[in-house]
């Protein structure tokens, strides 16, 4: 079983949310991101989301944005991407996906790209560009290696779409919880916690919610929907501003709120 | 059905957020564009506000000038606005309306197309945002302040490189954000399905009315087409029409920048390679990761590093001809054409004029060049003098 589905497993034998934490590969540099991802798993998140810069990240807000800016001039690749999850497979175990636009990997080459991740340590994928209609033969690639493509619902998608979303889901199913790009603001999680329900009575994949969450209280009410939350800008914010310290306290604040709200 | 693909080009590569809405204006133009009350809008439109036909000028000096094959001029130049891009937000105007829209957006670069937008939101009663690079709102001041005129807010664009690519992205951001109540009116024939196809069909009448009028003029006769590219609009509107037609050959001209053999151009069709960008699959310059590439030229309304998926098609299976015209060659065709025909061109469509240099010495003088003058050069004439190195 890969590392998503046992994780996921464990939340559940456990009663707990999950708690998925998104960091920028390569932002502000590599090094930092390594002491990201242990900073995170000390306080607390069941998985990273490991995000490969894209020079256009359009489903991204300012914070994804500028990161993915810094991280290019830097000289993050894709090919450092893969280097970088071999890297974090030797001090930890915890399920890693990473979170790019098509182009990147288009251009490494779909085949070598699900090899070669998959034999660093890589367990999944979840593309922002790619929606359900054009993911079928990224899907056949995932599956053949047991790397879940993560799909997206959003408040506004479809009963049909939903469906179609639901037959083929693996890993986990994101649900956006607003209208929108990434981002913290205060977000009314009513509508995504209808179409999470929905996506419940159709299929037995984890669902999680993410877009907007950045802090204990808002996570909480996140959660009240799904089997788990991710967290991105609110984090990676505290890290472009080199504060590992403050970083750390928001991961370990929604660890907290989550413990104490489902448990 | 609406078109999803040209070969294996185009595609919906965009965010969930985003897919709803894009099945709902799929499904609207499928309603309407076979409507015949919709069709016959559009035309009057056209017609009564945008001026259509537009003319096919028989430029006999610049003929003469040659030697060789008779040219005409086809003058989207003269239509309301100054470019071609009126046709594609009127029909997208009307469209937008049906839909029951109260706001458009629109991305632009040398702003053309957001004054094309700003003119129809205008007129329909739309409020109007125009996404703009940052870099570009400086550099194209007059069209920023047009804009304004005519009611649309600009919104300058601070990420990336400050040019048209942020621009649309930015305005990709605003729409998923916005969905319920917002069209957004794409300038060319590229982005996700269905609007490659429906910006083409809005701009296809180019190409038809070059076949009613060469029969007048000309002997029902058509040798070559030229057009320039960036996204590809005229391009399209102007091929289409004859993309059957194998012995009419045609030529798709991109910015060569400062050269072929430099790194500041805009040849995404000769020397990009396939990628997505904007939620279409297409010939893309691109990096050996991936990143998509600030394209140069100076022509703000050519340096776009994507292109329409079907001009991808077009290349691949040999349809067009896709070349190169330098910043140089297009200037002394700028001033070629203002000096023999008295037509001062937009600084693109002195690209397509530019590439009679290299074409006109195979024609034989029975036949026919076409050249789709896709914009007027009064928004130009700043940048050209300050190139000149004149004062205005």
């Amino acid at each position: 079983m890969n590392r998503i589905d046992s994780k996921f497993q464990e939340l559940k034998a456990a009663k707990k949310k999950g708690l998925v934490i998104f960091i920028t590969a390569g932002a502000p540099d590599i090094e930092s991101t390594i002491a990201a991802v242990k900073m995170a798993e000390a306080n607390g998140a069941d998985a990273i989301e490991l995000g490969i810069p894209f020079s256009d990240p359009m489903a991204d807000g300012p914070i994804i944005q500028r990161s993915s800016f810094e991280a290019i001039k830097k000289g993050m690749t894709v090919k450092k991407l893969i280097a970088l999850v071999k890297e974090i497979r030797t001090f930890t175990n915890i399920p890693i996906l990473a979170m790019g636009y098509l182009n990147n990997l288009l251009n490494y080459g779909l085949n070598d790209f699900f090899a070669d991740a998959k034999a660093a340590g890589l367990d999944g994928l979840i593309l922002p560009d790619v929606p359900h209609e054009e993911s079928a033969e990224l899907r056949e690639l995932g599956d053949k290696l047991d790397m879940p493509i993560v799909e997206f619902v959003t408040p506004g998608t479809v009963p049909r779409r939903i469906t179609e979303t639901c037959v083929n889901a693996k890993g986990f199913i994101y649900c956006v919880s607003v209208n929108g790009v990434t981002g913290v603001r205060k977000i009314d999680y009513g509508p995504i916690g209808k179409v999470a329900q929905s996506v419940r009575e159709q299929s037995s994949v984890p669902v999680a919610v993410g877009f907007g969450i950045g802090s204990g209280e808002a996570a909480v009410e996140a959660a009240a929907h799904a089997d788990a939350v991710i967290v991105g800008s609110a984090v990676l914010k505290k890290l472009l501003e080199n504060d590992m310290d403050a970083a750390a306290g928001i991961v370990s604040e929604i660890r907290t709120a989550l413990d104490k709200a489902y448990n | 059905m609406a078109t999803k693909r040209f070969g294996k080009y185009g595609g919906q590569y965009v965010p969930e957020t985003v897919m709803p809405v894009l099945n709902e204006l799929e499904d609207a133009y499928d309603k309407y564009k076979d409507d015949p009350q919709f069709i016959a809008d559009f035309k009057r439109i056209l017609k009564e506000y945008a001026g259509r036909p537009s003319m096919l000028y028989y430029a006999e000096k610049l003929t003469k000038h040659y030697g060789k094959a008779k040219i005409f001029l086809k003058r989207e130049d003269l239509l309301h606005t100054g470019a071609h891009k009126i046709n594609n937000a009127l029909g997208q105007a009307i469209l937008a309306k049906r839909m029951g829209k109260e706001c458009i957006i629109a991305e632009t670069g040398a702003g053309q197309h957001g004054v094309a937008s700003a003119t129809v939101a205008a007129l329909f009663g739309f409020k109007c945002k125009v996404f703009m690079g940052k870099v570009d709102v400086e550099r194209q001041k007059l069209n920023v302040f047009r804009m304004k005129l005519l009611g649309a807010e600009v919104i300058p664009v601070e990420g990336g490189s400050g040019t048209l690519k942020d621009a649309m992205n930015e305005a990709i951001r605003y729409w998923a954000a916005h969905v319920d109540d917002t069209y957004y009116l794409i300038g060319t024939v590229a982005g996700p399905a269905p609007y490659p196809e429906l910006v083409r069909d809005f701009q296809k009448v180019i190409g038809e009315e070059i076949r009613e009028q060469v029969k007048e003029q000309a002997g029902g006769r058509v040798d070559y087409l030229v057009a320039c590219v960036g996204g590809g609009s005229n391009a399209m509107g102007t091929f289409y029409e004859f993309r059957n037609d194998k012995d009419v050959k045609k030529f798709g001209v991109e910015a060569a920048g400062k050269g072929m053999d430099t790194d500041e151009h805009a040849l995404t069709l000769e020397k990009g390679r396939p990628g997505v960008l904007h939620g279409a699959y297409s010939y893309l310059l691109q990096d050996d990761d991936g990143q998509a590439l600030e394209a140069y030229s100076i022509s703000a309304g050519l340096d776009y590093p994507g292109v329409g998926p079907e001009h991808s098609y077009f290349k691949d299976a040999g349809i067009v001809d896709y070349v190169g015209i330098s910043d140089d060659e297009a200037l002394a065709a700028f001033r070629r054409v203002s000096e023999l025909e008295g037509v001062i061109p937009a600084v693109e469509s002195s690209h397509a004029l530019a590439y009679l240099e290299k074409l006109m010495p195979t024609t034989k003088e029975d036949e026919v060049v076409v050249v789709c003058l896709s914009g007027r050069g009064d928004k130009d004439v700043q940048m050209v003098a300050k190139v000149l190195g004149e004062e205005i």
